[in-house]
């Protein structure tokens, strides 16, 4: 009898849509978004609103992992990896073919790889293509020095791919995982090179059908898609702009829109208590942080005063207060969910008796001496930081109650962008942040803080011991090294006190409840392959 | 009448070339490159002098405002920074969106405006009066952005009467020739998506003529007191004509000139004004996207948009000259 009775509760459960309900094909999934995009080539753009649409249309030869930037197979179905590290052989998945219905093979890679090389040292296979010329930079491409990367691309047979690297660089297979990195299809580009960021054409679930300026973008599933084993679920995708968050949260409960970005954090607790709805929820991939003019003292030299400021500032009160609780205080600058994550490392608490004995043994008791320090705030909301000034105000308030004063500066973004380049010397504290690309720790621990490497770092924290865990990080291949050596260097950016990591930001959008399969990535990627509607 | 217009015309060459300069200039002085937005974080100088070399914007400003005039010259306005398209296709996307809302938000301005102010200076100091310069006040001081979400609270989400945002359902399927939904729809005879189409434009419209109506209403309603007084007015009712007559023959006529001055003054300013009522409503038109240019820098659209606007302010102000002499044949250019 019990048997039975459990058996009728698994029945109805599986009857009553439950986890294990079957995805079911067709429907229209309207997405609500905060603009629109600003163009549909991988290669040129630099906008999450442009990358989501990619995101669908286009493939790379590795891709990321639905809910982390582990890396699978993409469009490549292996690769070899030469025990020199600088040779990457891609074996290419047969059978793929692009949207426009040419078949996607090896030169389709080294063509669209190729096209953002400065020197296009590539070489097709039989019959290839000529690449037209570059309409404007791939600015992705040249800021993560790919140039300086990559060799030479070959394409050797229809299906193998292989390619030659200047330098051993670990995080190069996570780097062709990003969007930029995407294999478009040569027919379609060449047949109109200007017009195609507004035709894409590649080989992923959806392709493009319309797009309305400011309005819409609408994708349709593609039928032939090489993946049958998954979706794609959903007949059509449109992505709405909507710019005002709470009119788009309205269109969300209205029904009048599927998914909805960005709302704001005080829709949050309505969208929790309306059944109609549902929320997911992602640790975002990035961090928000407060660092030094390390190219001036005492900030260049004295870690106890560096300490000090690290242990007045209350973080937590900043996440639950600006950050409305969606965030995280950060331990380490790198987010929890990536390899390489120092939990060892202890986190700067809330001391402001620590911090006052700190700057005592800094040579500034209370504060003396030092003067009217600057706090540099960003004006605009970030990933990472929603409200730069107001966090840079909850600051200076904690700073004075250890003697420390301080004012807050800011300008319009972009002038904050360039100024805070040339490390001015009217600059002592400075806030800034970073979304990571790849989910290789190499993307935040190198860019941000090894200042010895370049002088563009925005840091210009200048420490050998973490340089050298740097280039040993990128020159090794194999991850589990490469996870101990970051862990090493986050113990001494913590130690020596490099910069102090703030928070890194929760991403929660709520959405219908008949959307069924939708997960949020770490990299901010909107995927719709597998998605489903009740 | 002819000469005058030509005449006009010519003066519109220097004004544009001077709007050129000045908005050239001051788009370079403002801090901040497009390069630097483009990049974000990840701006190093190695890859924001290779965008900018692209961009062309390392040449030295005179050269930079002179491939834009040699281009100009050719009718061509550039190509945008971020969208890399035609300055002049972008327009011609979004300018039908702004356009069909500012002309319902002006037809509703100057219906309600203008009758709103004639009753109200044929009844001054009356309670309607009172009531209607209350509502002008208000209408003028109400943050259009706290209006469009109350409308949409009332009469989307609570009534559902009506679209929250956007120009046409996500289900409706229109052939777009013109780029005028209301237009499009009645060319190909599709009634559905006209019915839509207006739906979707009552509240933006209505949010957007608040201030026009207000302003209209109590400009009419101070033109009309002041006609009212005349001595010719006078003559009129000790003739013996009706009430109606004299109001809306002989008192509105002169009482309407700068009325009409009014209202193609802010003809021009819903025409590129509309930012926040475009933004509210998700409206595509030209207001957001001019605005997110300024934001990103985006000179070329700066440019370019603010050329086509002002063109369009100059040619609305001329016909604002021509009207006068058809609504007061005493007015005659020369």
């Amino acid at each position: 009898m019990k048997r039975i009775g459990t058996l009728l509760v698994i029945f109805m459960f599986l009857f009553s849509g439950g986890v294990f309900a079957a995805p079911k094909s067709g429907g229209t999934l309207v997405f609500g978004r905060g603009g629109d995009s600003v163009g549909l080539d991988p290669a040129y753009e630099t906008d999450g609103n442009s990358f989501m649409i990619c995101d669908n249309v286009f493939e790379a030869l590795v891709a990321y992992a639905d809910e982390s930037t582990a890396i699978e197979p993409g469009l490549a179905e292996s690769w070899d990896i030469a025990t020199d590290g600088k040779t990457y052989t891609f074996h290419l998945r047969k059978g793929v073919t692009f949207h426009d219905g040419t078949a996607f093979d090896a030169n389709a890679v080294v063509f669209s790889i190729g096209r953002m090389m400065k020197q296009r040292n590539v070489k097709f296979f039989g019959q290839g293509y000529e690449i037209p010329e570059q309409a404007r930079t791939p600015e992705y491409w040249v800021s993560m020095e790919m140039d300086e990367t990559v060799d030479s691309i070959e394409a050797v047979d229809a299906h193998t791919v292989v390619f030659h690297l200047k330098r051993v660089e670990a995080p190069f297979l996570a780097n062709m995982g990003m969007d930029f990195a995407d294999i478009i299809s040569p027919t379609a580009f060449i047949k109109n090179p200007k017009e195609f960021l507004r035709q894409p054409v590649g080989t992923g679930p959806f392709r493009f059908v319309q797009w309305v300026k400011d309005d819409r973008i609408v994708l349709e599933k593609f039928d032939n898609y090489w993946d049958k084993t998954g979706g794609p679920y959903l007949d059509k995708v449109i992505f709405r702009a909507i710019p005002e968050n709470s009119v788009r949260f309205l269109e969300l409960k209205t029904g009048n829109i599927n998914i909805c970005q960005f709302p704001n954090p005080a829709d949050i607790p309505m969208a929790r208590s309306d059944k109609n709805l549902q929320l997911f929820s992602q640790p975002g991939m990035n961090v928000g942080y407060l660092s030094f003019n390390h190219t001036k003292e005492p900030w260049k030299s004295n870690v106890h005063l560096r300490r000090a400021i690290a242990h007045a500032i209350n973080r937590k009160a900043i996440v639950d207060n600006i950050y409305q609780g969606l965030g995280q205080v950060a331990k380490n600058p790198i987010p929890p969910t990536m390899w390489g994550y120092n939990e060892d490392v202890p986190g700067f608490t809330y001391d402001p008796d620590l911090a006052k004995a700190e700057l005592v043994k800094a040579g500034f008791p209370k504060g003396e001496g030092l003067g009217e320090i600057t706090l540099w705030s960003m004006p605009v909301p970030r990933p990472y930081n929603p409200e730069g000034l107001k966090v840079g105000v909850a600051m200076i308030s904690d700073l004075s109650k250890v003697g420390i004063s301080a004012q807050i500066v800011s300008y319009d973004w972009g002038t904050y962008l360039k100024k805070q380049r040339g490390q001015p010397e009217n600059m002592d504290l400075f806030q800034l942040g970073w979304t990571g690309d790849n989910g290789d720790p190499d993307n935040f621990l190198a860019v941000l803080f090894d200042g010895m490497a370049s002088p563009s770092i925005r840091t210009q924290w200048h420490n050998q011991q973490y340089h050298d865990l740097m280039i040993k990080g990128k020159t090794t291949i194999d991850q589990t090294e490469r996870s101990n050596i970051y862990k090493e260097s986050l113990q001494v950016i913590f130690d020596e006190v490099g910069t102090i990591p703030i928070a890194h930001s929760t991403v929660i959008w709520p959405a219908t409840v008949n959307i069924m399969n939708f997960k949020l990535h770490p990299t901010a990627s909107v995927r719709m392959k597998n998605v489903w509607m009740k | 009448m002819l000469a005058y217009i030509i005449r006009r015309f010519f003066i519109l060459i220097p004004t544009l070339l001077g709007v050129t300069l000045i908005v050239f200039m001051m788009l370079r002085l403002t801090p901040g490159d497009p390069a630097e937005l483009m990049l974000g974080e990840r701006a190093t100088e190695k890859a924001l002098h290779e965008v900018r070399e692209n961009l062309g914007l390392n040449e030295p400003l005179y050269v930079q405002y002179g491939m834009f005039m040699k281009r100009l010259m050719k009718g061509d306005l550039g190509e945008t920074i971020f969208t890399r398209q035609k300055v002049w296709v972008e327009i011609k996307h979004r300018f039908p969106a702004t356009m069909e809302l500012s002309l319902c938000a002006l037809f509703i301005s100057c219906f309600v405006g203008v009758i709103l102010g004639i009753i109200s200076a044929t009844r001054q100091y009356s309670v309607f009066d009172y009531l209607s310069m209350l509502a002008a006040l208000t209408g003028v001081s109400m943050p259009v952005f706290w209006l469009g979400l109350v409308l949409m609270l009332i009469f989307s989400v609570n009534l559902g009467w009506l679209p929250i945002s956007g120009r046409l359902s996500i289900m409706t399927n229109l052939d777009v020739i013109t780029n005028f939904y209301v237009l499009d729809s009645i060319l190909t005879q599709n009634w559905g998506a006209l019915k839509d189409s207006i739906w979707h434009l009552i509240m933006p419209a209505v949010t957007l003529s608040t201030i026009p109506t207000a302003i209209i209403a109590r400009m009419t309603r101070s033109s009309m007191l002041e006609v009212l007084r005349q001595d010719y007015i006078k003559t009129a009712k000790a003739k013996g004509l009706s009430k109606f007559k004299v109001v809306y023959k002989h008192a509105l006529r002169n009482a309407l000139i700068p009325v009409v001055t009014t209202i193609g003054l802010q003809f021009g300013v819903l025409l590129c004004g509309a930012i926040l009522t475009e933004t509210i409503f998700a409206w595509p038109g030209v207001g957001k996207w001019m605005y997110e240019a300024v934001m990103k820098r985006d000179y070329m659209v700066i440019q370019g948009g603010t050329l086509i606007i002002a063109t369009i302010f100059i040619v609305i102000n001329l016909a604002v000259d021509l009207l006068y002499a058809v609504i007061n044949p005493k007015i005659s250019v020369k």
